[in-house]
C-alpha cells in the first residue's frame, strides 16, 4: 500500500449521525473479491431513491464529511474497501467506531476525527468545499479555516508510511517465540486440550 | 497498585509495547469465518502460512443455510461456504462446517466448546466477539486485515482502551433479562456512550445473571461503542466451563482454577469512566428507532421528535419515517408481521426455554423463523420438547446460523415489513433492504408473536416463569 502525507481534493458533506457499516456496504455484496471493486457498492441503499444524493452529484469527491459515531456496527472492513475503491481518501467527523477506525488505517483512508465537526457541516450546508490535509502535522483546512484532527501518532506513521502490520511484527518473531514460550508453561491450560 | 481487570488480562497477554503506546498482545483464539476470505487472500499473496493452526477455528455461520442443507441453491452462499472449507483445510485449521454436529453462531459455539476461557484473548472477524468477555477473557472483534494479521503472526497491534466499569445493582423484575439492562444502558448513554473504552459489568445484578445473561449483555457491548465488555469470572463461570470439550481437565484444571481466582478488579482500582443503574428500574425495553440507543420501555409511546434538539431530533425524525411509525404513537400494540428468534446474542438454551415459556399452548399470530445458536443446542431443544411448542405455535424450527440477523444466508425481512427481533442492530436495511426492526428479548418477542403486536411480555408470562 503507498502511503501519502498530504491531500487536496473536494469535500461532499453527509450531515447524518450513526452511519453504520451495513449502510455503507449492505450484507448482500460482500462475497465478492476485493478485486472485483467494492466502490459500486457504498452506500448503495441509501444512494437508490435519493436522486440528489452527494456522492451521486460530486463524484470526483475524495472526502466525506459526516455526524458523529460513522462507521458503527459490523466489524466488516467491505465498508472501508468501498470508501476507498470509490475514491474516497479522508473522512471527517467528530466521532468513530472503533473497528471501523482501525480497519480506515490499514487502508490508507483518513479518520479525522474533528471536534468542531458540527461547525464544518452547518458551514458546507448542502454543499461542496475544498479541502487540504497534513497528515504530518495533523492538520487539515476547509475552504480557509484550519482544524486540528485527533489521530494516534502510530496511525498517522502507518497512513504516511504505508506499513504494514504484518511486515512490522515480522521484526519481533523474536520476542513473539519467547512469550509464546513463556505462556506455554506458566499456563498450559490456555491451550485447547485434543479432542 | 490497584490494577482492573482490564490491566491484568492487558498485561498478560503483552508482548511489547512500543513507543507510540500501542501493544503487540498474544492471541489465545482465533476464530475464522466465512468473512475471512479476504485475510486468507492477503495470506496468498504473500504465500504465507497460519502461524498456530491449533489456535485457528473455523465455524460456518453468517452464510449458514438454515433450511435445505443438502443442496445450496444460491452459488454465492456456497462458494462462500467451499472457500471457508478449503481455506481451513488448506492451513489445517478445524472446522466446524454445515456438516458437523456442533456447527452454531461462533459466539454461542466457541464458550459451548470450551473454546472460550477466562484470561484468554479471543480474536474474530466480528464485532460481538465481545460476546466472549462474559468469561473474563478479553475478547474483540478485528477486521480482515486484522484477520490476516493474526492468522499470519497470532498476535494482534493494539492500543489499550480506557476503561469503564457500568454497575447494576438490584434484582431485575420479573420479564426483565440481560436484553433489557443492555438496551437500557445504550439508551441512556448513547451508542458512542462507551467508545475508547473497555467496560466492565459488574454489581448485584449482573453477579445474579446466568452465564447466557453475561454473554447476551458483553455481546451487546459493542453496540454502545465498547470495544470489549467483560465480566469477572466467579462460580457460575467455573461450573459453566468444567468439562466442555476443549477446556483443561486434571492437574491443568487446577492451575486454571488458581490463575482465574485473581482475573477481577481490585477494589481501589481505578475507572476513567463509571455508569451506575438500579436494576428494579430497568422495564421491559424495545427499540423504535434505527439504532440500539432509539429504545424505551415498552410501556412508553414513540418520541416526538419536536420535544428533542439537534442532531438527536433530527435521527428521530428519519427513524421514525423510515420505522413507519408516528410520533406519539404507544409502543404496545404496534402491529408487527412477523418474529424472529436467532442470533449470537439471543438463541441459547435459556432464550429458547423463556421463549417457549410464553408459547406453550398458544398460537402465533404472524409467521416467525426459530433459528437456535448451534445445532447442539438444537439437539438439547429438541430433547427438552421446545421444538414442538415452537411448531405447534405455527413458527419455523430451522438450523442454526447467524439466519435472519444479518440476512447473508437469504433468510431476510422483506421490505416494508416489521419484525420483532433478538437480534443486535436495528440499522437500516440489517435485516433486509427495507426491513423494520424492533429488537427486544425472547420473551418478548414471544409475546409480541402470540398478540401479533409489540406486547408487554409480562402479563402473558403470569403462572409461566
Amino acid at each position: 500500500m503507498a502511503g501519502w502525507n498530504t491531500y487536496k481534493g473536494l469535500a461532499v458533506a453527509l450531515p447524518r449521525a450513526d452511519i453504520d457499516t451495513d449502510q455503507l456496504i449492505p450484507a448482500r455484496f460482500m462475497s465478492a473479491s476485493r478485486s472485483e471493486g467494492y466502490g459500486q457498492y457504498l452506500m448503495r441503499d441509501l444512494r437508490e431513491g435519493d436522486a440528489d444524493f452527494p456522492l451521486d452529484r460530486h463524484p470526483e469527491a475524495g472526502a466525506l464529511v459526516a455526524g458523529p459515531n460513522f462507521g458503527c456496527g459490523s466489524s466488516r472492513e467491505a465498508a472501508v474497501y468501498a470508501l476507498v475503491d470509490a475514491g474516497i481518501r479522508v473522512v471527517i467527523a467528530e466521532s468513530f467506531a472503533d473497528i471501523f477506525a482501525g480497519n480506515a488505517v490499514n487502508n490508507g483512508l483518513l479518520p479525522a476525527r474533528v471536534a468542531e465537526t458540527d461547525e464544518i457541516l452547518a458551514a458546507m450546508g448542502t454543499g461542496t468545499a475544498t479541502i487540504s490535509v497534513d497528515l504530518d502535522a495533523a492538520e487539515l483546512r476547509v475552504n480557509d479555516t484550519r482544524y486540528a484532527f485527533n489521530l494516534p501518532r502510530l496511525w498517522a506513521e502507518k497512513l504516511i508510511n504505508g506499513w504494514d502490520d504484518i511486515d512490522l511484527t515480522r521484526a519481533h518473531l523474536d520476542d513473539i517465540a519467547a512469550f509464546r514460550a513463556e505462556r506455554a508453561t506458566q499456563s498450559a491450560w490456555a491451550w485447547p486440550r485434543q479432542v | 497498585m490497584s490494577a482492573t481487570l482490564l490491566d491484568k488480562l492487558w498485561s498478560a497477554h503483552e508482548i511489547k509495547r512500543n513507543a507510540d503506546g500501542a501493544s503487540l498482545l498474544w492471541v489465545d483464539r482465533h476464530l475464522v469465518h466465512e468473512g475471512s476470505h479476504h485475510a486468507f487472500a492477503k495470506l496468498a499473496e504473500r504465500g504465507m502460512k497460519v502461524a498456530e493452526p491449533g489456535l485457528t477455528f473455523g465455524v460456518a455461520d453468517h452464510y449458514a443455510p438454515t433450511r435445505s442443507r443438502d443442496h445450496i441453491a444460491d452459488p454465492d452462499i456456497a462458494k462462500m461456504l467451499d472457500r471457508l472449507e478449503k481455506n481451513t483445510a488448506a492451513h489445517g485449521v478445524q472446522l466446524f462446517g454445515l456438516r458437523d454436529p456442533r456447527q452454531g453462531i461462533v459466539h454461542v459455539l466457541g464458550p459451548e466448546q470450551g473454546l472460550t476461557l477466562p484470561g484468554l484473548l479471543i480474536n474474530c472477524g466480528d464485532s460481538h466477539t465481545s460476546t466472549h468477555g462474559a468469561f473474563g477473557a478479553l475478547a474483540f472483534g478485528i477486521g480482515a486485515t486484522q484477520v490476516a494479521h493474526v492468522l499470519a503472526t497470532q498476535t494482534i497491534w493494539q492500543v489499550k482502551p480506557r476503561a469503564m466499569r457500568i454497575v447494576v445493582e438490584g434484582a431485575l423484575g420479573p420479564g426483565v433479562t440481560a436484553k433489557d439492562i443492555a438496551l437500557h444502558w445504550i439508551a441512556k448513554l448513547g451508542t458512542s456512550g462507551a467508545a475508547g473504552h473497555a467496560v466492565e459489568y459488574a454489581g448485584s445484578a449482573i453477579e445474579a445473571l446466568s452465564m447466557e445473561g453475561r454473554m447476551t449483555l458483553c455481546n451487546l457491548s459493542i453496540e454502545g461503542g465498547a470495544r470489549f465488555g467483560m465480566i469477572a469470572p466467579d462460580q457460575t463461570t467455573f461450573d459453566y466451563v468444567k468439562a466442555r470439550p476443549f477446556a483443561p481437565d486434571g492437574a491443568l484444571w487446577d492451575e486454571a482454577l488458581a490463575d482465574w481466582a485473581g482475573l477481577h478488579s481490585d477494589a481501589e482500582a481505578h475507572f476513567d469512566k463509571e455508569a451506575r443503574f438500579d436494576a428494579g428500574e430497568i422495564a421491559p425495553t424495545v427499540t423504535w428507532g434505527t439504532t440500539p440507543e432509539q429504545a424505551l420501555p415498552i410501556t412508553e409511546a414513540v418520541p416526538d421528535p419536536a420535544t428533542l434538539t439537534g442532531a438527536r431530533a433530527e435521527a428521530a425524525e428519519a427513524a421514525i419515517a423510515y420505522m413507519g411509525l408516528a410520533p406519539g404513537q404507544k409502543l404496545d400494540g404496534t402491529p408487527v408481521d412477523q418474529v424472529f428468534l436467532g442470533s449470537c446474542t439471543n438463541a441459547r438454551i435459556e432464550d429458547l426455554r423463556a421463549a417457549a415459556a410464553i408459547l406453550k399452548g398458544r398460537r402465533a399470530k404472524v409467521p416467525g423463523v426459530v433459528s437456535p445458536g448451534s445445532m447442539l443446542v438444537r439437539a438439547q431443544a429438541e430433547g427438552e420438547g421446545l421444538d414442538t411448542v415452537f411448531r405447534e405455535a405455527g413458527l419455523d424450527w430451522v438450523a442454526s446460523g447467524c439466519s435472519m440477523c444479518v440476512g447473508m444466508n437469504g433468510d431476510l425481512v422483506a421490505a416494508g415489513k416489521r419484525c420483532a427481533s433478538s437480534t443486535n442492530r436495528n440499522f437500516r436495511g440489517r435485516q433486509g433492504k427495507g426491513a423494520r426492526t424492533h429488537l427486544m428479548s425472547p420473551v418478548m418477542v414471544a409475546a409480541a408473536a402470540v398478540t401479533g403486536t409489540l406486547t408487554d411480555a409480562r402479563p402473558l408470562m403470569a403462572g409461566r416463569l
